[in-house]
């Protein structure tokens, strides 16, 4: 899996990096599921609401959802971005995509694929609820196989908790 | 796999019904370990035997395996008094007690028409008698495997337990970082020896499991992105993609008989157990709720099928029926539990919990009663059974740092009653390990 971060995104990172620099000092080492002050700008209820990993499908259009711990159900933010594919794909008829369903490390191999499964179809039920055709629309876990932040800590874990949609044509 | 040809018999008409002193109560963990002195077998100087280093390597290949056990302690040659060949027809008791050898080894080794003749004897040094003795007769280089079998004798001998050295174990190798992991089909005798990639890591390959019964084993690949579960033939190397399913087919296992497999089928999000005839090809559905449904392994009679399912809110472990029927949750503590695999002697189902943010590898009888817990780690998961229920073994992966360094994937092994633990040495990280029967 390749990285191409837009322009904007980029700036972000190294906002954050920046920011999240100084705070670090403080962030436990040892940190299980709680969440950890310095990380809750940035997780909140096990949730990322960061943009650091995020790319776009297209402008004001991001490429995934973040999912809490063990869970599929789709936060506000989560439904607001699947909208935005929505109202993409309906712009754009000829487009078909595949979502992709993530879990963190923390789970067994087989239980993943399964959970990984479920917010990939979380994910794409939003969008058919949204009028998107499901025969533009495949699913395929990965379980925890992908990660996109190799650490171990709550930050990654929860980037790594995603659903993410990618073009197939 | 090559075939081989094993001719035994036993040399000595000697009562086996004699009562032996040594004797080793293997429910107990944390005994000492017998003592017991491997000798080298005397040979000819013949060219084939010497120029491999086989006679020296035989003897090796069998200490290490009763070392590993944790129930042995093979004693170190350069104490030996006696060195003669004699002691292959009547050692010096008194010489092997002296350096406190409880059990003795001896052997004789010849080539006899291009084949290689192992002829072994175990000595009880206290009861001054023959407790054990068999000619084995082989291609030469089936040396490594002779002396598996000759290992597994000395253990079933001495602890009245089914040896499991003469076996396999099939994993996935893995390298690369975590974010674009290659991870690869690969086998090894259990000691780590004849190791072999059986696929090249191009497609994401995970959870192999061995045929009890035939030399194939079913997995889990992503070729062409369409995660399905395969079934891989060893001897031939043949690949097939297990029936033609609607989604992802995963979690796979064989039935006792080898001629069934048994999986869950992922669809519009949920996960169900299936069960496919390999012969028939006909597809059962097992379970049908809305939770998910996985891990599925089946008791070593046929009739029962313990699973993982997550239906009352937290992944617990559950038993039913072999048609689906009288589904019922067993596991009972608090934390989640996951991947239950049935014992081979039918009486403790080995799981991964997951607890407090640790992770554990524990038993529990068949009906959740009798919970012990073996190993605790950061992460850790997958148990797979010896052939004689003594022993499991599964993976660990170390915890990244903040950079996403450090992260690490191995195999361990742990006897049952909790101690003995040891890594397995792999050529690169490893995972999913499946530890097959004895090899016929």
């Amino acid at each position: 899996m390749s990285f191409k971060f837009e322009n904007f995104t980029k700036y972000l990172v190294i906002m954050f990096t920046a920011l999240f620099l100084a705070a670090c000092e403080t962030t436990p080492k040892d940190d299980a599921l709680s969440s950890a002050p310095s990380a809750a700008v940035e997780v909140v209820d096990g949730v990322y609401v960061g943009s650091e990993t995020v790319e776009m499908l297209a402008v004001d259009v991001p490429d995934r959802v973040f999912f809490a711990y063990d869970s599929y159900s789709l936060t506000n933010a989560a439904q607001d971005t699947l909208a935005k594919q929505a109202k993409w794909l309906k712009a754009n008829g000829s487009v078909t995509i595949a979502i992709e369903g993530h879990a963190d490390e923390r789970g067994t191999r087989e239980y993943n694929l399964a959970l990984g499964d479920r917010r990939a179809n979380a994910a794409k039920d939003y969008l058919m609820t949204q009028g998107i055709s499901s025969s533009r629309i495949t699913t395929i876990s990965f379980g925890k196989e992908r990660p996109v932040n190799n650490a171990s800590n709550n930050k990654a874990w929860a980037q790594n908790r995603r659903s993410v949609t990618v073009r197939t044509n | 796999m090559k075939k081989i040809f094993i001719i035994l018999f036993f040399i000595l008409f000697s009562s086996k019904v004699s009562h032996a002193i040594i004797e080793i109560d293997i429910t107990e963990g944390n005994r000492e370990p017998l003592p017991i002195a491997i000798t080298e077998f005397f040979h000819d100087d013949n060219d084939e035997l010497l120029k491999n280093d086989i006679p020296n390597r035989i003897r090796k290949v069998i200490a290490d395996d009763l070392e590993r056990s944790g129930l042995f302690e093979s004693l170190d040659q350069k104490a030996f008094i006696q060195r003669n060949k004699a002691m292959h027809i009547s050692p010096r008791f008194a010489d092997w007690r002296l350096i406190k050898a409880q059990g003795l080894l001896t052997g004789d080794l010849s080539i006899e028409n291009e084949r290689l003749r192992v002829e072994f004897r175990l000595w009880d040094t206290l009861a001054e008698k023959e407790i054990e003795g068999l000619v084995l007769i082989t291609t030469i280089n089936n040396w490594r495997r002779i002396s598996h079998m000759i290992a597994d004798k000395i253990y079933e001998r001495l602890t009245g337990e089914e040896g499991y050295f003469d076996t396999r174990i099939v994993y996935v190798a893995e390298e690369g970082p975590k974010n674009k992991r290659i991870k690869k089909l690969a086998i090894m005798d259990q000691d780590g020896a004849n190791h072999k990639f059986l696929t090249s890591g191009k497609e994401l390959v995970l959870t192999p499991r061995f045929n009890p019964v035939r030399q194939e084993i079913t997995y889990l690949s992503y070729f062409k992105n369409l995660p399905r579960v395969y079934l891989l033939n060893i001897q031939n190397g043949i690949q097939e993609v297990v029936g033609d399913f609607p989604g992802m087919t995963f979690a796979p296992r064989f039935s006792p008989d080898g001629n069934k497999i048994i999986m869950s089928l992922a669809r519009d999000g949920n996960s169900d157990i299936y069960v496919m005839d390999m012969i028939s090809r006909v597809v059962e559905r097992l379970t049908d709720s809305q939770a998910i449904d996985t891990s599925p392994s089946y008791s070593p009679d046929g009739k029962k099928i313990t699973f993982n399912s997550d239906r009352g809110g937290s992944q617990q472990i559950y038993v039913m029926d072999s048609n689906g029927r009288n589904q019922k949750r067993i596991s009972k503590g608090t934390g989640n539990y996951a991947t239950p695999v049935w014992s081979p002697r039918g009486d403790l189902i080995a799981f991964t919990k997951n607890f407090q943010g640790q992770y554990f590898i524990g038993v529990m009888r068949t009906d959740g009663t009798g919970e012990r817990l073996l190993t605790e780690n950061w992460y850790q998961e997958a148990p797979s059974w010896s052939s004689n229920g003594r022993v499991l073994i599964f993976y660990r992966e170390t915890k990244a740092n903040d950079a996403g360094d450090g992260h690490s994937s191995s195999i361990w092994s742990i006897d049952l009653t909790g101690f003995n633990e040891r890594k397995l040495e792999t050529p690169l990280d490893a995972s999913d390990p499946s530890w097959s029967k004895l090899i016929q």
